[in-house]
């Protein structure tokens, strides 16, 4: 038993490595761009089109206005990040129902990784939105006293997304994993399906906080930034 | 350890070319088709409304045009109410204007023929009457007869007087030609004498005679000179009964047709 993907490795050279974690994200990416362009290939401007444009059109114009409703100003600007954030994690924990399939969402690794994108995307939004000064005040409000507080919240929030998506999917697969010893039929489907849930609102959350936290740098919010959800309750 | 930092490191490179294929083939055209949607239906719409303004415009022009067509068919129609009302009554009194000249003409034509009718016939029976008389009194005129007619002219030659004898004798004087005595019968020679000595006598002039045989004067004589005129014959008597029943012939029909007797309403 695995607590990651990344203890499976089918080739080694030295430091380099090929774990399940790379080749499965490897496969959601070719699954991801191909069905994107597959369907892409073929878009209607007329009113006329097929299921799966309008499945992909909801897809996107769901995910712009979810940006929107954060508060940022020009949310298809943010689109390719925080959507492709979305669209990864929930696609990897998706595809959990596959036999045999290992999330690379539940390798602290990706997450991680994941989570210094945020890390570097916040930042670097907010800088291209309002310069490095501008940014940088951020830290000094409401008040200088809490410069030290901000930044302890921007290394403690990077590293709760990371541990917070790892925890959940790592959990949830270990789970069933054990419940498939002691009761091997009903209960681990019925864990599956609940694991499904847990995937999806796991996605969510974090493009949101992601887009809470960019919306935070950029502050340009319009609205009082929602205090951000607690990591899901442990099942 | 569970971060293990070659699998963070190519998740990271993974995840950013993730995001740049997302770009290329799902965000950009699906934003793109979207926009071009938006783009077709807001054209759609702003020529819809265009088109709506356009028959909104057509509607109010047509309305407008009804109403004045409406209008202008209510005025024609009673323009042409009135002109054929106008024409009919005119049509009225000319037809009864022809009614009533056709009427007078017939009338007119009834009356004049009438009127040619009784004068017809009162010519014909005053031709017929005096025919008779005349055909009688030449049937009945004799040598005494005519001799008994020129004493008798004689006689009233002699008895002129003041002014008819005055304007005789002045004309037997200035007469360039014999006066001129017609008789119905040739006279005899000595009725001629005697009649040649009266007329001398009476105008104390030397008168010659020129006699002359008319037998239209039916019975009687008649001196004529110059222009003037003694005369006596039955024919006088008949002329002056012809003008007396010719007086009387219209009233005497009258009686005939109407209780009240009126020469106009005779011939209708």
């Amino acid at each position: 038993m695995h607590l990651s993907p990344d203890e499976i490795i089918f080739w080694q050279y030295g430091f380099v490595k090929l774990n399940a974690t790379i080749v499965y994200t490897w496969g959601l990416l070719l699954v991801l761009t191909v069905g994107a362009k597959l369907i892409t290939c073929q878009l209607s401007t007329s009113l006329q089109r097929s299921r799966w444009q309008n499945f992909l059109e909801i897809i996107v114009t769901g995910i712009v206005q979810q940006i929107a409703e954060v508060g940022l100003r020009h949310p298809k600007n943010y689109l390719g990040f925080l959507g492709t954030l979305f669209l990864f994690i929930a696609a990897a924990n998706l595809c959990t129902v596959i036999p045999g399939y290992e999330p690379p969402t539940g390798s602290l690794s990706t997450t991680v990784a994941l989570a210094l994108c945020v890390f570097v995307a916040v930042p670097w939004f907010g800088i291209e939105n309002q310069g490095l000064r501008g940014y940088l005040k951020t830290f000094l409000e409401p008040t200088w006293i809490m410069l030290p507080f901000n930044i302890i919240s921007e290394l403690s929030r990077t590293l709760a997304l990371a541990v917070r998506l790892f925890g959940n999917m790592m959990s949830g697969a270990m789970i069933i994993a054990i419940l498939l010893t002691i009761t091997p039929f009903l209960f681990p489907i019925v864990m599956t399906l609940l694991g499904l849930l847990t995937g999806m609102v796991q996605a969510y959350i974090f493009s949101i906080l992601a887009a809470v936290y960019i919306a935070a740098a950029l502050g340009d919010r319009k609205r009082k930034t929602p205090s951000p959800p607690l990591p899901a309750a442990k099942t | 350890m569970l971060i293990d930092w070659f699998t963070v490191g190519a998740q990271t490179l993974n995840f950013l070319l993730l995001v740049g294929l997302m770009k290329r083939f799902l965000y950009r055209p699906i934003l793109q088709a979207i926009d071009e949607r938006e783009k077709r239906i807001a054209a759609e719409l702003s020529a819809a409304a265009a088109k709506m303004a356009q028959a909104q415009q057509q509607y109010n022009e047509f309305q407008h045009n009804n109403q004045v067509f409406g209008q202008e068919r209510a005025q024609r129609l009673q323009q042409a109410v009135a002109d054929a009302e106008a024409e009919r009554q005119r049509l009225m009194t000319a037809a009864r204007q022809a009614a009533d000249t056709l009427s007078a003409q017939r009338l007119e034509s009834l009356r004049s023929e009438a009127q040619n009718l009784h004068q017809t016939i009162r010519q014909r029976t005053q031709q017929e009457v005096f025919a008779i008389a005349r055909k009688t009194l030449a049937d009945l005129a004799e040598t005494g007869l005519e001799e008994r007619l020129g004493e008798l002219f004689i006689r009233r030659l002699r008895a002129l007087e003041g002014q008819d004898k005055a304007v005789l004798a002045q004309a037997c004087q200035s007469a360039a030609e014999p006066a001129l005595l017609r008789s119905a019968v040739a006279l005899p020679e000595a009725q001629r004498v005697a009649l040649q000595q009266a007329v001398n006598e009476t105008f104390s002039a030397q008168v010659p005679l020129q006699f002359v045989t008319a037998p239209d004067l039916v019975s009687g004589l008649e001196l004529s000179v110059n222009g003037q005129k003694v005369a006596w014959s039955i024919d006088d008597y008949l002329t002056s009964l012809e003008q007396a029943v010719a007086a009387l012939l219209p009233n005497a029909d009258a009686p005939e047709t109407q209780p009240q007797p009126n020469a106009n309403e005779q011939g209708s």
